[in-house]
């Protein structure tokens, strides 16, 4: 029996594939078991195909894998779109009296549990619960005691009344009763529980919940698939903070409404995935160059144009590290896992102030639509430190002051960081423009000034190379003379694949890369290793560029682009194909 | 925060580099007085400009300001006034950056209608770039860049205002300084988004539409008995485009800042050395 399940609901979306899907792993979750979910969908609110899948195990599960177990299929077509992931003994559940699936036949080694999830939903008070009826048929199948799924159901429908719960609750074991009276199969799944806490989010959520804990006060945004998440879970929290999201009209007025509030003195973010970076990068600039701080999210989906909105990929890395006309001083922190989306918005508020300059955020599709359990304490609010930079006030404004008493916004300091005074602050009025400035903040075209507002922005960057760290997440055989490196979401999955890898006896070092620029120092890991393999999800191999670029050196690249995120123990062999030549010579 | 600010408090030491004569003169003088006589003071004070002519504004005047991407003043202004609701927040802006470049925020600027004045130098030219046509150049207006004219109606951005929700549209003439001075006091002191179009002219690339214009052809509303109040005596006003009227236009006095409508009202520039309170059950939510 192996140690995870991996379990599905498919169908057309607006069939509340995503709703029962988020039920069962709230249930799993509840239950003590950790949960990690991925969901295939696409871009349109009804038809076409979707599904939500969870994985699930006692242990941590960091990866979707290609081995699906139980399946809801809700259309005939689900079958079908997992029909490479179902295996001997997979468990089919299906309503054979639904007009999409009286045709279906169920492979012969698989087993097929035709349940009328339609009459009996209506038998514990309405159709509408009939994928609740199949959930209940799959804690039967999974062993998973059904009570578990009373608590998630309690959580999900409690606002709409007493009655609906228990109606749900209801239907749940009208499913569970029919699976046990009718079929005698023997499943080889035993879903235990645990006395483990633990808390379910997804990236976007991640990010929403670092913002707010970080102090940002002040949200705009344009909806955009996968980034709307963030809006969402900030509308309405933020409030409660004292701060506001706002919807903008476009992202170009997103990131000039979020600037307008920085300068303000708020901590101010936006978000958007690749066609709203595009927009906004029209203003990475004035942000730059007024030396505003402000955190700009981008949650990657496949590119270029509107690409597919619904799809996996790492595309944005040259247009978060060189995107815009001139020469534009950023920083860039790509977070890793759903809790480092947390981590990394929280420090990217800190660089965004401490160095006034704009902060990408960079995460990516997977990061935002996985749910995955973590111990509460892996968020512990009393962790997070809140650093402004160099903020004056009345008491202290005196000294930044040029002779004639004016306030001096780009004044050129030792470490390259200037002064900030936010309106409202006595003898503090300033401007700033997007032209180039004189300390001022007034428009120069004197060449000498030129120099200096150039070469104090670059001396701001230098001066985070030297007080930030800019570490790798280091997993794996630190001597292994293989080397992977990898970003965003592909750390999950790669960990898994080092235990693959290892139990075939392959040694590997891993090391997952959160900071794009400023980033890690890797050429003495490089130097060391036999071979160096960057593995993204592009076609180009962006990282893997910089990388030769950083160190001088080629490195191998395993890029998957076909929208969809790696999976364990495919880019365990991917890894094996890689080295296999070099071991056949060797 | 003195009382007694003068209307030079809101002046930089800077010199225009506006051509002589420039209607942008007078339209700034305008918004500074108006700063001044509304109580204003330089430290509270944010001043938003886009590109254009009129985005030197904020250099020569003396407050907080950004001068900022063509198009996009009045989302930073927004931006800014939320995040302080204490500040006075004043966007400038020209023809072509309200009207074209940035039409769009002009339209969901008013819808919004956060407690901010807006002041648009229009001269129905491009004139930093050297005499092309701009959103409000008349349709047979030769320039370098439509030698036969635009082919297009100019665009109305008096009557685009009314039609997206505004509460409150004005215009004025930059030379009539004492009256432009009073428009712009209004438009601060009206409880929401305060629009003033202004007749900037162009001395140096609009020879139709030029002061000697504006003076036969204006006719003051404060003079009549236009009832601002009244939306249909605005509507027929706007829409006529054959007259340039000035003064306040339309005002809704019932009108409640977005902001305020959304409970907006602190300065999000205060927070905690930490997370803030509270924050743990943020995750408690997720169980």
């Amino acid at each position: 029996m192996p140690e995870d399940l991996n379990w599905a609901i498919g169908g057309e979306a607006g069939d509340g594939i995503d709703s029962t899907g988020k039920i069962f792993a709230q249930a799993l979750s509840r239950a003590g078991r950790h949960v990690f979910t991925s969901k295939d969908f696409a871009s349109r609110i009804r038809g076409g195909y979707t599904a939500y899948k969870v994985r699930t195990s006692v242990d941590r599960v960091e990866s979707v894998v290609d081995r699906l177990d139980i399946l809801i299929a809700l259309t005939e077509r689900t079958i079908d779109e997992n029909m490479d992931e179902l295996h001997e003994g997979s468990v089919i559940i299906y309503d054979g009296e639904r007009t999409t699936m009286q045709d279906v036949e169920i492979p012969d080694e698989m087993i097929g549990l035709d349940v009328p999830l339609k009459g009996l939903a209506e038998d514990a008070g309405g159709a509408i619960m009939r994928n609740i009826v199949a959930l209940g048929v799959a804690c039967e199948v999974a062993d998973f005691p059904i009570e578990n799924l009373d608590s998630a159901l309690e959580k999900r429908f409690s606002d709409k009344g007493q009655s609906i719960v228990e109606n749900n609750c209801k239907a749940a074991r009208l499913g569970q009763e029919y699976a046990a009276e009718e079929y005698n199969h023997e499943y080889d799944y035993d879903l235990e529980t645990t006395d483990e806490d633990y808390v379910l989010l997804n990236g976007d959520q991640a990010i929403g919940m670092g913002a707010i804990a970080a102090g940002c006060r002040f949200y705009a945004g344009y909806p955009i698939t996968p980034a709307t998440d963030v809006m969402t879970y900030l509308t309405g929290r933020i409030d409660e903070f004292g701060g506001k999201v706002v919807q903008a009209e476009d992202e170009l007025a997103a990131i000039n409404l979020a600037l307008g509030a920085a300068r303000s003195g708020a901590r101010a973010m936006t978000a958007t995935s690749g066609p709203g970076i595009d927009l906004m990068t029209e203003t990475f600039g004035l942000v730059a160059t007024s030396e505003t701080p402000l955190v700009i999210c981008d949650v990657m989906r496949a590119g270029p144009s509107t690409g597919m909105p619904t799809k996996q990929e790492q595309g944005d890395l040259d247009m978060v590290l060189y995107g815009g006309h001139g020469e534009i001083d950023r920083f860039a922190v790509a977070p890793t896992t759903v809790a480092e989306c947390f981590w990394k918005t929280v420090e990217a508020f800190n660089l965004a102030e401490k160095y006034q300059i704009p902060v990408f955020l960079v995460s990516d599709l997977s990061l935002a639509v996985t749910e995955q359990t973590f111990p509460p304490e892996a968020f512990d609010m009393d962790e997070v430190e809140i650093e402004r930079g160099n903020v004056v006030d009345e008491t202290d404004i005196d000294s930044w002051l040029d002779e004639q008493g004016r306030f001096q916004p780009h004044f050129s300091t030792a470490d390259g960081i200037s002064p900030r005074a936010f309106p409202g602050t006595d003898d503090g009025a300033h401007m700033t423009t997007g032209l180039e400035h004189d300390a001022l903040g007034r428009r120069t075209e004197d060449t000498d000034v030129r120099l200096e507002q150039v070469e104090k922005r670059q001396q701001k960057v230098e001066t985070a190379k030297q007080r930030e760290d800019w570490e790798c997440r280091e997993y794996g055989d630190t001597d292994a003379e293989t080397l992977v490196i990898s970003w965003g979401s592909n750390e999950g999955p790669m960990r898994e694949a080092l235990d693959i890898l290892s139990e075939r006896e392959t040694d590997v070092r891993f090391l997952s890369v959160p900071y794009l620029f400023p980033r890690p120092d890797l050429s003495d890991a490089i130097e060391q290793a036999e071979t160096t393999i960057v593995v993204e999800c592009n076609a180009t191999g962006q990282l893997a560029d910089v990388i030769e670029h950083d160190v001088l050196e080629r490195v191998e690249r395993i890029n998957k682009y076909n929208g969809v995120r790696f999976k364990a123990d495919e880019l365990a062999n991917e890894i094996e194909a890689v080295l296999a030549p070099q071991e056949v010579q060797a | 925060m003195s009382s007694d600010v003068r209307f030079i408090d809101f002046k930089s030491d800077k010199q225009p580099t506006w051509c002589p004569g420039c209607g942008d003169f007078g339209t700034m003088n305008g918004m500074m007085k108006g700063l001044a006589e509304t109580g204003n003071h330089p430290d509270d004070t944010f001043v938003v400009a886009g590109i254009g002519c009129s985005g030197k504004i904020g250099t020569y005047m003396h407050s907080y300001a950004l001068h900022g991407v063509h198009g996009r003043a009045l989302p930073v202004g927004i931006g800014a006034k939320l995040a302080n609701p204490e500040l006075e927040v004043m966007v400038a802006g020209g023809d072509g950056d309200g009207y074209s470049i940035g039409a769009g925020h002009f339209v969901h600027a008013v819808r919004r209608n956060v407690d901010m004045s807006y002041v648009v130098m229009d001269n129905r030219i491009y004139g930093l770039t050297k005499g092309q046509a701009s959103p409000t150049s008349r349709e047979d207006f030769e320039t370098a860049t439509s030698p036969e004219g635009t082919s297009m109606p100019p665009v109305n951005p008096l009557a685009l205002a009314l039609s997206a929700g505004a509460t409150f549209i004005a215009q004025s003439f930059s030379s009539d300084s004492q009256r432009h001075t009073e428009i712009v006091k209004e438009a601060i002191e009206h409880d929401g988004f305060g629009f003033v179009n202004v007749y900037s002219p162009c001395v140096t690339f609009n020879d139709v539409d030029t002061y000697d214009y504006f003076r036969d052809s204006i006719v003051d509303l404060g003079e009549t008995d236009h009832d601002r109040h009244d939306k249909d005596a605005a509507r027929e006003k706007v829409v006529e485009a054959d007259t340039e009227y000035t003064g306040v236009i339309y005002q809704d006095e019932n009108s409640v800042p977005w902001e305020k409508r959304e409970g907006v009202d602190e300065n999000m520039a205060d927070i905690p050395e930490g997370a803030p309170e509270g924050a743990m059950d943020l995750v408690r939510e997720f169980y």
